[in-house]
Protein backbone atom coordinates (compact mmCIF):
# COMPACT_ATOMS: atom_id res chain seq x y z
CA UNK A 1 0.00 0.00 0.00
CA UNK A 2 2.66 2.49 1.06
CA UNK A 3 4.93 1.30 -1.75
CA UNK A 4 2.19 1.79 -4.33
CA UNK A 5 1.43 5.23 -2.99
CA UNK A 6 5.06 6.30 -3.20
CA UNK A 7 5.51 4.79 -6.67
CA UNK A 8 2.38 6.53 -7.96
CA UNK A 9 3.43 9.83 -6.45
CA UNK A 10 6.86 9.60 -8.08
CA UNK A 11 5.36 8.74 -11.46
CA UNK A 12 2.85 11.57 -11.14
CA UNK A 13 5.54 14.10 -10.21
CA UNK A 14 7.73 12.88 -13.06
CA UNK A 15 4.96 13.21 -15.61
CA UNK A 16 3.82 16.60 -14.31
CA UNK A 17 7.40 17.84 -14.26
CA UNK A 18 8.70 16.54 -17.56
CA UNK A 19 5.63 16.27 -19.74
CA UNK A 20 3.66 19.29 -18.67
CA UNK A 21 6.19 21.48 -16.89
CA UNK A 22 8.77 21.32 -19.67
CA UNK A 23 7.14 20.13 -22.90
CA UNK A 24 4.22 22.55 -22.89
CA UNK A 25 6.38 25.72 -22.46
CA UNK A 26 8.88 24.43 -25.01
CA UNK A 27 5.92 23.92 -27.31
CA UNK A 28 4.88 27.56 -26.91
CA UNK A 29 8.39 28.54 -27.91
CA UNK A 30 8.43 26.06 -30.80
CA UNK A 31 5.13 27.37 -32.08
CA UNK A 32 6.44 30.92 -32.24
CA UNK A 33 9.82 30.04 -33.72
CA UNK A 34 8.41 27.58 -36.24
CA UNK A 35 5.67 30.02 -37.23
CA UNK A 36 8.35 32.65 -37.73
CA UNK A 37 10.38 30.20 -39.81
CA UNK A 38 7.38 29.48 -42.04
CA UNK A 39 6.78 33.21 -42.47
CA UNK A 40 10.49 33.89 -43.10
CA UNK A 41 11.20 36.03 -40.02
CA UNK A 42 13.39 35.35 -36.96
CA UNK A 43 10.72 35.14 -34.20
CA UNK A 44 11.55 35.57 -30.49
CA UNK A 45 15.31 34.87 -30.34
CA UNK A 46 16.61 37.32 -27.71
CA UNK A 47 16.07 35.73 -24.30
CA UNK A 48 18.44 32.86 -23.54
CA UNK A 49 19.93 30.49 -26.12
CA UNK A 50 17.76 30.56 -29.27
CA UNK A 51 15.18 32.53 -27.30
CA UNK A 52 14.35 29.46 -25.22
CA UNK A 53 13.57 31.49 -22.07
CA UNK A 54 10.83 33.44 -23.84
CA UNK A 55 8.00 31.36 -22.24
CA UNK A 56 9.36 32.25 -18.78
CA UNK A 57 9.26 35.93 -19.65
CA UNK A 58 5.72 35.48 -20.98
CA UNK A 59 4.58 33.91 -17.72
CA UNK A 60 6.10 36.75 -15.71
CA UNK A 61 4.36 39.21 -18.00
CA UNK A 62 1.02 37.47 -17.48
CA UNK A 63 1.45 37.60 -13.71
CA UNK A 64 1.97 41.35 -13.68
CA UNK A 65 -0.79 42.30 -16.08
CA UNK A 66 -4.00 43.83 -14.80
CA UNK A 67 -6.74 41.28 -14.22
CA UNK A 68 -10.00 42.74 -15.49
CA UNK A 69 -13.45 41.37 -14.74
CA UNK A 70 -16.24 42.91 -16.81
CA UNK A 71 -18.85 44.70 -14.70
CA UNK A 72 -21.75 42.82 -16.31
CA UNK A 73 -20.08 39.41 -16.08
CA UNK A 74 -21.50 36.51 -14.10
CA UNK A 75 -18.74 36.70 -11.46
CA UNK A 76 -18.82 33.14 -10.12
CA UNK A 77 -18.87 31.42 -13.51
CA UNK A 78 -16.37 33.93 -14.90
CA UNK A 79 -13.87 32.92 -12.21
CA UNK A 80 -14.68 29.21 -12.52
CA UNK A 81 -14.19 28.84 -16.28
CA UNK A 82 -10.34 29.08 -16.41
CA UNK A 83 -10.05 26.62 -13.52
CA UNK A 84 -12.29 24.18 -15.37
CA UNK A 85 -10.07 24.58 -18.43
CA UNK A 86 -6.93 23.52 -16.57
CA UNK A 87 -8.52 20.62 -14.67
CA UNK A 88 -9.11 18.11 -17.51
CA UNK A 89 -5.87 19.15 -19.19
CA UNK A 90 -3.90 18.27 -16.05
CA UNK A 91 -5.66 14.97 -15.31
CA UNK A 92 -5.95 13.14 -18.64
CA UNK A 93 -2.24 12.38 -19.07
CA UNK A 94 -2.23 9.93 -16.14
CA UNK A 95 -3.54 7.14 -18.38
CA UNK A 96 -0.67 7.29 -20.89
CA UNK A 97 2.02 4.65 -20.32
CA UNK A 98 5.68 5.65 -20.70
CA UNK A 99 7.32 2.24 -20.31
CA UNK A 100 6.73 -1.47 -19.81
CA UNK A 101 5.85 -3.11 -16.51
CA UNK A 102 9.16 -3.18 -14.64
CA UNK A 103 10.51 -5.04 -11.63
CA UNK A 104 11.57 -2.81 -8.76
CA UNK A 105 13.06 -5.06 -6.12
CA UNK A 106 10.56 -7.91 -6.09
CA UNK A 107 7.52 -5.87 -7.07
CA UNK A 108 5.97 -5.29 -10.47
CA UNK A 109 5.37 -1.64 -11.29
CA UNK A 110 3.59 -0.65 -14.51
CA UNK A 111 5.13 2.54 -15.85
CA UNK A 112 1.85 4.41 -16.09
CA UNK A 113 0.41 6.66 -13.42
CA UNK A 114 -3.05 5.09 -13.42
CA UNK A 115 -3.57 1.60 -14.84
CA UNK A 116 -7.34 1.64 -14.24
CA UNK A 117 -9.25 -1.04 -16.11
CA UNK A 118 -11.44 1.58 -17.82
CA UNK A 119 -8.22 3.26 -19.04
CA UNK A 120 -8.73 5.11 -22.28
CA UNK A 121 -12.46 5.52 -21.58
CA UNK A 122 -11.61 7.56 -18.50
CA UNK A 123 -9.20 9.58 -20.63
CA UNK A 124 -11.98 10.42 -23.08
CA UNK A 125 -14.44 11.07 -20.25
CA UNK A 126 -12.14 13.56 -18.53
CA UNK A 127 -11.20 15.19 -21.83
CA UNK A 128 -14.87 15.66 -22.67
CA UNK A 129 -15.28 17.83 -19.57
CA UNK A 130 -13.04 20.47 -21.16
CA UNK A 131 -15.94 21.83 -23.21
CA UNK A 132 -17.57 23.30 -20.09
CA UNK A 133 -14.78 25.81 -19.59
CA UNK A 134 -15.25 27.22 -23.10
CA UNK A 135 -19.04 27.32 -22.87
CA UNK A 136 -19.04 28.90 -19.42
CA UNK A 137 -16.35 31.43 -20.33
CA UNK A 138 -18.49 32.45 -23.29
CA UNK A 139 -21.66 32.69 -21.24
CA UNK A 140 -20.20 34.37 -18.16
CA UNK A 141 -18.37 37.11 -20.07
CA UNK A 142 -21.74 38.62 -21.06
CA UNK A 143 -20.43 39.61 -24.46
CA UNK A 144 -22.00 38.58 -27.73
CA UNK A 145 -18.72 37.53 -29.31
CA UNK A 146 -17.86 35.39 -26.29
CA UNK A 147 -21.31 33.82 -26.30
CA UNK A 148 -21.02 32.97 -29.98
CA UNK A 149 -17.64 31.39 -29.31
CA UNK A 150 -19.03 29.37 -26.41
CA UNK A 151 -22.01 28.11 -28.42
CA UNK A 152 -19.76 27.19 -31.33
CA UNK A 153 -17.38 25.37 -28.98
CA UNK A 154 -20.15 23.23 -27.48
CA UNK A 155 -21.47 22.11 -30.88
CA UNK A 156 -18.03 21.56 -32.38
CA UNK A 157 -16.52 19.58 -29.52
CA UNK A 158 -19.52 17.24 -29.23
CA UNK A 159 -19.58 16.59 -32.97
CA UNK A 160 -15.92 15.67 -33.25
CA UNK A 161 -15.85 13.75 -29.97
CA UNK A 162 -18.16 11.17 -31.56
CA UNK A 163 -15.88 10.49 -34.51
CA UNK A 164 -12.83 10.44 -32.24
CA UNK A 165 -14.37 8.01 -29.76
CA UNK A 166 -15.41 5.66 -32.57
CA UNK A 167 -11.86 5.72 -33.95
CA UNK A 168 -10.57 4.79 -30.48
CA UNK A 169 -13.16 1.98 -30.23
CA UNK A 170 -11.74 0.46 -33.41
CA UNK A 171 -8.26 0.46 -31.84
CA UNK A 172 -9.58 -1.32 -28.76
CA UNK A 173 -11.45 -4.03 -30.68
CA UNK A 174 -8.50 -6.32 -31.52
CA UNK A 175 -6.80 -5.53 -28.20
CA UNK A 176 -9.80 -6.58 -26.13
CA UNK A 177 -9.03 -4.23 -23.23
CA UNK A 178 -9.30 -0.56 -22.33
CA UNK A 179 -5.84 -0.25 -20.80
CA UNK A 180 -3.39 1.74 -22.92
CA UNK A 181 -0.57 -0.48 -21.64
CA UNK A 182 -2.25 -3.40 -23.39
CA UNK A 183 -2.74 -1.34 -26.55
CA UNK A 184 1.02 -0.80 -26.65
CA UNK A 185 1.68 -4.48 -25.92
CA UNK A 186 -0.64 -5.45 -28.77
CA UNK A 187 1.23 -3.23 -31.21
CA UNK A 188 4.55 -4.72 -30.08
CA UNK A 189 3.27 -8.15 -31.06
CA UNK A 190 1.70 -7.08 -34.35
CA UNK A 191 2.18 -3.81 -36.20
CA UNK A 192 1.85 -0.16 -35.38
CA UNK A 193 -1.87 0.50 -35.57
CA UNK A 194 -1.37 3.24 -38.13
CA UNK A 195 -0.80 0.58 -40.80
CA UNK A 196 -3.80 -1.74 -40.30
CA UNK A 197 -6.11 1.08 -39.19
CA UNK A 198 -5.07 3.98 -41.35
CA UNK A 199 -8.67 5.15 -41.79
CA UNK A 200 -9.12 5.29 -38.02
CA UNK A 201 -5.89 7.23 -37.64
CA UNK A 202 -7.02 9.68 -40.31
CA UNK A 203 -10.29 10.37 -38.47
CA UNK A 204 -8.57 10.58 -35.09
CA UNK A 205 -5.93 12.92 -36.46
CA UNK A 206 -8.49 15.38 -37.85
CA UNK A 207 -10.69 15.17 -34.75
CA UNK A 208 -7.59 15.95 -32.67
CA UNK A 209 -7.37 19.41 -34.25
CA UNK A 210 -11.07 20.07 -33.68
CA UNK A 211 -10.93 18.92 -30.05
CA UNK A 212 -8.07 21.28 -29.23
CA UNK A 213 -9.60 24.23 -31.13
CA UNK A 214 -6.59 24.52 -33.38
CA UNK A 215 -6.61 25.86 -36.89
CA UNK A 216 -8.26 24.97 -39.26
CA UNK A 217 -10.95 24.31 -36.62
CA UNK A 218 -10.46 27.27 -34.28
CA UNK A 219 -14.03 28.48 -34.81
CA UNK A 220 -14.64 29.18 -31.09
CA UNK A 221 -11.84 31.77 -31.17
CA UNK A 222 -11.81 32.87 -34.83
CA UNK A 223 -10.07 36.19 -34.31
CA UNK A 224 -11.21 37.65 -37.63
CA UNK A 225 -14.91 37.19 -36.88
CA UNK A 226 -15.27 36.88 -33.09
CA UNK A 227 -12.29 38.96 -31.84
CA UNK A 228 -11.04 36.13 -29.61
CA UNK A 229 -14.26 34.19 -29.11
CA UNK A 230 -14.83 32.71 -25.69
CA UNK A 231 -11.78 34.32 -24.06
CA UNK A 232 -12.28 37.84 -25.43
CA UNK A 233 -12.83 39.33 -21.97
CA UNK A 234 -10.09 37.43 -20.17
CA UNK A 235 -6.76 38.95 -19.31
CA UNK A 236 -3.62 38.26 -17.27
CA UNK A 237 -3.34 34.80 -15.64
CA UNK A 238 -6.94 33.86 -16.41
CA UNK A 239 -6.18 34.18 -20.10
CA UNK A 240 -2.92 32.30 -19.54
CA UNK A 241 -4.93 29.45 -17.97
CA UNK A 242 -6.87 29.02 -21.22
CA UNK A 243 -3.70 29.38 -23.26
CA UNK A 244 -1.72 26.84 -21.24
CA UNK A 245 -4.57 24.34 -21.06
CA UNK A 246 -4.81 24.42 -24.86
CA UNK A 247 -1.11 23.56 -25.12
CA UNK A 248 -1.33 20.88 -22.44
CA UNK A 249 -4.36 19.37 -24.20
CA UNK A 250 -2.34 19.35 -27.42
CA UNK A 251 0.48 17.58 -25.61
CA UNK A 252 -1.70 14.88 -24.06
CA UNK A 253 -3.68 14.30 -27.25
CA UNK A 254 -0.43 14.01 -29.24
CA UNK A 255 0.82 11.50 -26.69
CA UNK A 256 -2.48 9.59 -26.94
CA UNK A 257 -2.20 9.56 -30.73
CA UNK A 258 1.38 8.27 -30.49
CA UNK A 259 0.24 5.59 -28.04
CA UNK A 260 -2.81 4.46 -29.98
CA UNK A 261 -1.34 4.45 -33.48
CA UNK A 262 2.45 4.70 -33.28
CA UNK A 263 3.48 2.17 -30.67
CA UNK A 264 3.64 4.51 -27.66
CA UNK A 265 6.89 4.21 -25.73
CA UNK A 266 8.08 1.35 -27.95
CA UNK A 267 10.27 1.88 -31.01
CA UNK A 268 10.66 -1.55 -32.63
CA UNK A 269 12.32 -2.85 -29.47
CA UNK A 270 14.76 0.07 -29.22
CA UNK A 271 13.59 0.93 -25.71
CA UNK A 272 14.33 -2.52 -24.28
CA UNK A 273 17.55 -2.86 -26.26
CA UNK A 274 18.94 0.47 -25.13
CA UNK A 275 17.83 -0.10 -21.54
CA UNK A 276 19.45 -3.57 -21.49
CA UNK A 277 22.65 -1.97 -22.76
CA UNK A 278 22.64 0.67 -20.08
CA UNK A 279 21.44 -1.62 -17.26
CA UNK A 280 23.72 -1.64 -14.25
CA UNK A 281 25.40 1.53 -15.44
CA UNK A 282 24.94 3.78 -12.39
CA UNK A 283 21.26 2.85 -12.16
CA UNK A 284 19.16 -0.36 -12.35
CA UNK A 285 17.28 -1.65 -15.40
CA UNK A 286 13.86 -0.29 -14.41
CA UNK A 287 15.20 3.24 -14.38
CA UNK A 288 16.64 2.96 -17.88
CA UNK A 289 13.47 1.33 -19.22
CA UNK A 290 11.48 4.27 -17.89
CA UNK A 291 13.99 6.83 -19.14
CA UNK A 292 14.22 5.46 -22.67
CA UNK A 293 10.46 4.82 -22.82
CA UNK A 294 9.87 8.41 -21.80
CA UNK A 295 12.38 9.68 -24.34
CA UNK A 296 10.76 7.72 -27.20
CA UNK A 297 7.27 8.85 -26.17
CA UNK A 298 8.36 12.49 -25.94
CA UNK A 299 10.00 12.30 -29.37
CA UNK A 300 6.80 10.99 -30.94
CA UNK A 301 4.71 13.53 -29.05
CA UNK A 302 6.93 16.39 -30.19
CA UNK A 303 6.55 15.21 -33.77
CA UNK A 304 2.76 15.54 -33.59
CA UNK A 305 3.06 18.91 -31.90
CA UNK A 306 5.19 20.11 -34.80
CA UNK A 307 2.49 18.88 -37.17
CA UNK A 308 -0.03 20.94 -35.18
CA UNK A 309 2.01 24.09 -35.82
CA UNK A 310 2.72 23.17 -39.42
CA UNK A 311 -0.99 22.68 -40.16
CA UNK A 312 -1.86 25.89 -38.36
CA UNK A 313 0.25 27.99 -40.70
CA UNK A 314 -0.76 26.05 -43.81
CA UNK A 315 -4.56 25.83 -43.87
CA UNK A 316 -7.20 28.57 -43.68
CA UNK A 317 -10.09 28.34 -41.22
CA UNK A 318 -13.22 26.34 -42.08
CA UNK A 319 -16.60 28.00 -42.37
CA UNK A 320 -18.96 26.96 -39.60
CA UNK A 321 -21.37 24.94 -41.75
CA UNK A 322 -18.44 23.25 -43.50
CA UNK A 323 -17.08 22.27 -40.09
CA UNK A 324 -20.37 20.66 -39.09
CA UNK A 325 -20.75 18.94 -42.46
CA UNK A 326 -17.24 17.53 -42.26
CA UNK A 327 -17.79 16.22 -38.74
CA UNK A 328 -21.18 14.59 -39.29
CA UNK A 329 -21.21 13.67 -42.95
CA UNK A 330 -17.59 12.67 -43.58
CA UNK A 331 -15.73 11.78 -40.40
CA UNK A 332 -18.56 9.97 -38.59
CA UNK A 333 -19.39 7.62 -41.52
CA UNK A 334 -15.67 7.03 -42.11
CA UNK A 335 -15.11 6.05 -38.49
CA UNK A 336 -18.18 3.78 -38.60
CA UNK A 337 -16.81 2.05 -41.70
CA UNK A 338 -13.50 1.69 -39.90
CA UNK A 339 -15.16 0.09 -36.86
CA UNK A 340 -17.02 -2.43 -39.02
CA UNK A 341 -13.88 -3.21 -41.03
CA UNK A 342 -11.69 -3.71 -37.96
CA UNK A 343 -14.40 -5.77 -36.25
CA UNK A 344 -14.61 -8.05 -39.30
CA UNK A 345 -10.83 -8.42 -39.46
CA UNK A 346 -10.70 -9.18 -35.74
CA UNK A 347 -13.39 -11.83 -36.10
CA UNK A 348 -11.52 -13.33 -39.02
CA UNK A 349 -8.45 -13.51 -36.83
CA UNK A 350 -6.30 -11.38 -39.12
CA UNK A 351 -5.81 -8.46 -36.69
CA UNK B 1 -12.78 4.09 6.49
CA UNK B 2 -11.57 6.35 3.69
CA UNK B 3 -14.14 4.80 1.35
CA UNK B 4 -16.96 5.59 3.78
CA UNK B 5 -15.79 9.19 4.00
CA UNK B 6 -15.63 9.49 0.20
CA UNK B 7 -19.04 7.88 -0.11
CA UNK B 8 -20.60 10.26 2.40
CA UNK B 9 -18.98 13.29 0.79
CA UNK B 10 -20.16 12.48 -2.72
CA UNK B 11 -23.57 11.17 -1.65
CA UNK B 12 -24.23 14.47 0.14
CA UNK B 13 -22.85 16.39 -2.84
CA UNK B 14 -25.13 14.47 -5.21
CA UNK B 15 -28.23 15.19 -3.13
CA UNK B 16 -27.33 18.84 -2.55
CA UNK B 17 -26.57 19.55 -6.20
CA UNK B 18 -29.72 17.71 -7.27
CA UNK B 19 -31.69 20.06 -5.04
CA UNK B 20 -29.93 23.04 -6.63
CA UNK B 21 -30.93 21.71 -10.08
CA UNK B 22 -34.58 21.92 -9.09
CA UNK B 23 -34.51 25.04 -6.93
CA UNK B 24 -32.11 27.46 -8.63
CA UNK B 25 -33.74 30.20 -10.68
CA UNK B 26 -31.01 30.57 -13.29
CA UNK B 27 -31.23 27.69 -15.78
CA UNK B 28 -27.49 27.81 -16.49
CA UNK B 29 -26.71 27.20 -12.82
CA UNK B 30 -29.30 24.41 -12.75
CA UNK B 31 -27.62 22.71 -15.68
CA UNK B 32 -24.20 23.06 -14.05
CA UNK B 33 -25.52 21.54 -10.82
CA UNK B 34 -26.74 18.62 -12.90
CA UNK B 35 -23.13 18.15 -14.00
CA UNK B 36 -22.03 18.02 -10.36
CA UNK B 37 -24.78 15.49 -9.59
CA UNK B 38 -23.72 13.24 -12.46
CA UNK B 39 -20.04 13.38 -11.54
CA UNK B 40 -20.84 12.56 -7.90
CA UNK B 41 -22.90 9.59 -9.07
CA UNK B 42 -19.95 8.48 -11.22
CA UNK B 43 -17.73 8.52 -8.13
CA UNK B 44 -20.31 6.39 -6.32
CA UNK B 45 -20.23 3.94 -9.23
CA UNK B 46 -16.45 3.68 -8.87
CA UNK B 47 -16.88 2.96 -5.16
CA UNK B 48 -19.34 0.20 -6.08
CA UNK B 49 -16.66 -1.44 -8.24
CA UNK B 50 -18.03 -0.37 -11.61
CA UNK B 51 -15.42 1.94 -13.16
CA UNK B 52 -16.77 1.19 -16.63
CA UNK B 53 -20.23 2.50 -15.78
CA UNK B 54 -18.63 5.54 -14.16
CA UNK B 55 -16.59 6.30 -17.27
CA UNK B 56 -19.65 5.93 -19.48
CA UNK B 57 -21.66 8.13 -17.16
CA UNK B 58 -19.17 10.98 -17.48
CA UNK B 59 -18.43 10.40 -21.16
CA UNK B 60 -22.04 10.29 -22.34
CA UNK B 61 -24.12 12.23 -19.86
CA UNK B 62 -21.71 14.83 -18.52
CA UNK B 63 -19.61 15.15 -21.64
CA UNK B 64 -22.31 15.21 -24.28
CA UNK B 65 -25.94 15.32 -23.19
CA UNK B 66 -25.71 18.00 -20.53
CA UNK B 67 -23.53 20.05 -22.88
CA UNK B 68 -26.45 19.95 -25.30
CA UNK B 69 -28.76 21.11 -22.49
CA UNK B 70 -26.41 24.00 -21.85
CA UNK B 71 -26.25 24.70 -25.58
CA UNK B 72 -30.04 24.97 -25.80
CA UNK B 73 -30.34 27.05 -22.63
CA UNK B 74 -27.75 29.49 -23.90
CA UNK B 75 -29.20 29.58 -27.42
CA UNK B 76 -32.69 30.38 -26.14
CA UNK B 77 -31.18 32.74 -23.59
CA UNK B 78 -33.85 32.12 -20.95
CA UNK B 79 -33.89 34.81 -18.30
CA UNK B 80 -33.47 34.17 -14.63
CA UNK B 81 -37.07 34.64 -13.54
CA UNK B 82 -39.00 33.55 -16.60
CA UNK B 83 -39.31 29.93 -15.62
CA UNK B 84 -40.16 30.33 -11.97
CA UNK B 85 -43.04 32.72 -12.68
CA UNK B 86 -44.76 30.23 -14.94
CA UNK B 87 -45.26 27.63 -12.25
CA UNK B 88 -48.89 27.49 -11.18
CA UNK B 89 -50.50 25.74 -8.24
CA UNK B 90 -51.77 22.87 -10.39
CA UNK B 91 -48.31 22.28 -11.75
CA UNK B 92 -46.84 22.18 -8.26
CA UNK B 93 -49.49 19.73 -7.11
CA UNK B 94 -48.91 17.47 -10.10
CA UNK B 95 -45.15 17.59 -9.55
CA UNK B 96 -45.66 16.66 -5.91
CA UNK B 97 -47.85 13.68 -6.83
CA UNK B 98 -45.30 12.56 -9.42
CA UNK B 99 -42.50 12.75 -6.87
CA UNK B 100 -44.52 10.74 -4.36
CA UNK B 101 -45.25 8.02 -6.91
CA UNK B 102 -41.57 7.84 -7.84
CA UNK B 103 -40.53 7.62 -4.19
CA UNK B 104 -43.12 4.89 -3.69
CA UNK B 105 -41.72 2.84 -6.57
CA UNK B 106 -38.17 3.19 -5.27
CA UNK B 107 -39.20 2.34 -1.71
CA UNK B 108 -41.22 -0.69 -2.74
CA UNK B 109 -38.43 -2.08 -4.92
CA UNK B 110 -35.95 -1.54 -2.08
CA UNK B 111 -38.38 -3.23 0.30
CA UNK B 112 -38.65 -6.18 -2.06
CA UNK B 113 -34.89 -6.49 -2.20
CA UNK B 114 -34.47 -6.18 1.55
CA UNK B 115 -33.13 -9.40 3.06
CA UNK B 116 -33.03 -11.26 -0.25
CA UNK B 117 -29.81 -9.92 -1.78
CA UNK B 118 -26.52 -11.30 -0.70
CA UNK B 119 -24.42 -8.77 1.08
CA UNK B 120 -20.69 -9.21 0.81
CA UNK B 121 -17.48 -7.35 0.11
CA UNK B 122 -17.26 -6.04 -3.42
CA UNK B 123 -14.45 -7.28 -5.61
CA UNK B 124 -12.36 -4.80 -7.54
CA UNK B 125 -14.30 -5.24 -10.76
CA UNK B 126 -17.73 -6.08 -9.40
CA UNK B 127 -19.35 -5.31 -12.73
CA UNK B 128 -16.79 -6.72 -15.11
CA UNK B 129 -16.88 -5.55 -18.68
CA UNK B 130 -16.94 -9.07 -20.11
CA UNK B 131 -19.91 -10.08 -17.98
CA UNK B 132 -21.76 -6.92 -18.95
CA UNK B 133 -21.05 -7.42 -22.65
CA UNK B 134 -22.09 -11.09 -22.53
CA UNK B 135 -25.40 -10.11 -20.93
CA UNK B 136 -26.04 -7.21 -23.31
CA UNK B 137 -25.20 -9.05 -26.51
CA UNK B 138 -26.34 -12.49 -25.41
CA UNK B 139 -29.31 -12.77 -23.12
CA UNK B 140 -30.68 -9.27 -23.66
CA UNK B 141 -29.74 -8.87 -27.32
CA UNK B 142 -33.32 -8.31 -28.48
CA UNK B 143 -34.02 -5.69 -25.81
CA UNK B 144 -30.74 -3.98 -26.62
CA UNK B 145 -31.51 -3.79 -30.33
CA UNK B 146 -35.07 -2.60 -29.67
CA UNK B 147 -33.80 0.24 -27.49
CA UNK B 148 -31.41 1.21 -30.28
CA UNK B 149 -34.30 1.16 -32.75
CA UNK B 150 -36.36 3.32 -30.41
CA UNK B 151 -33.60 5.92 -30.26
CA UNK B 152 -33.32 5.90 -34.05
CA UNK B 153 -37.07 6.44 -34.38
CA UNK B 154 -36.88 9.31 -31.90
CA UNK B 155 -34.08 10.96 -33.89
CA UNK B 156 -35.96 10.63 -37.17
CA UNK B 157 -39.16 11.93 -35.58
CA UNK B 158 -37.34 14.95 -34.18
CA UNK B 159 -35.80 15.68 -37.57
CA UNK B 160 -39.16 15.45 -39.34
CA UNK B 161 -40.91 17.61 -36.75
CA UNK B 162 -38.19 20.25 -36.81
CA UNK B 163 -38.27 20.34 -40.60
CA UNK B 164 -42.07 20.69 -40.70
CA UNK B 165 -42.09 23.40 -38.03
CA UNK B 166 -39.46 25.53 -39.67
CA UNK B 167 -41.23 25.17 -43.04
CA UNK B 168 -44.61 26.09 -41.55
CA UNK B 169 -43.61 29.21 -39.67
CA UNK B 170 -40.84 30.34 -42.03
CA UNK B 171 -38.77 31.36 -39.02
CA UNK B 172 -35.20 31.96 -40.04
CA UNK B 173 -33.01 29.34 -38.44
CA UNK B 174 -30.28 30.91 -36.28
CA UNK B 175 -26.83 30.75 -37.81
CA UNK B 176 -25.72 28.18 -35.27
CA UNK B 177 -28.17 25.40 -36.10
CA UNK B 178 -28.25 22.42 -33.76
CA UNK B 179 -25.38 20.08 -34.57
CA UNK B 180 -26.06 17.08 -36.62
CA UNK B 181 -29.02 15.26 -38.03
CA UNK B 182 -31.18 15.68 -34.91
CA UNK B 183 -31.13 19.44 -35.26
CA UNK B 184 -32.96 19.63 -38.55
CA UNK B 185 -31.75 21.75 -41.42
CA UNK B 186 -28.40 23.35 -40.86
CA UNK B 187 -27.60 26.96 -41.57
CA UNK B 188 -28.47 28.11 -45.03
CA UNK B 189 -26.05 30.33 -46.84
CA UNK B 190 -26.72 32.42 -49.88
CA UNK B 191 -24.20 33.10 -52.58
CA UNK B 192 -23.43 36.49 -51.07
CA UNK B 193 -22.37 36.32 -47.43
CA UNK B 194 -23.64 39.88 -46.91
CA UNK B 195 -27.23 38.75 -47.25
CA UNK B 196 -27.11 36.25 -44.41
CA UNK B 197 -29.57 37.31 -41.72
CA UNK B 198 -27.86 38.07 -38.41
CA UNK B 199 -28.32 35.41 -35.73
CA UNK B 200 -31.12 36.03 -33.29
CA UNK B 201 -31.33 35.31 -29.59
CA UNK B 202 -27.76 36.42 -28.97
CA UNK B 203 -27.09 39.33 -26.69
Amino acid sequence: MAFDLIATSIKLALFLGIFLGAIAPIMVWTERRFAAYIQDRPGPNRLGPLGLFQPLADVVKFFFKEDVTPAAADKLLYLMAPVLAVLPALTTFVFIPFGPTVEVGDRLVPLVVSNASAGVLLFLALASLGVYSLVLAGYASNNKYSLMGGIRASAQLISYELAMTLAVVAVLLPVGAFRLTEVVAYQQGFLWNVVPQFLGFFVFFIAMFAETNRLPFDLPEAESELIAGFHTEYSAMRFAAFFMSEYIAMTTLSALCATLYFGGWDLFGFTEWAAAGMAGLFLPLWFWLGAFGMAVLITKTMFFMLVFVWVRWTFPRFRYDQLMALGWKVLLPLSLINVVFVAAMTLAGIY
Amino acid sequence: MIETAIFLLFALLAVASALVVVLHRNPVYSTLSLVVTLISLAVLFVLLGAPFIAALQILIYTGAIVVLFLFVVMLLNIGREEISQQRGLVQKALAGIGALIFLGIVASSLWGLYGTTQVGPLTEDFVSLQALATLLFGEYLLTFELVGLLLLVAVIAATVLAGRLSKASQVSVPEEGLPGPAGGPGPTYTEHPDQVTPPEGVR
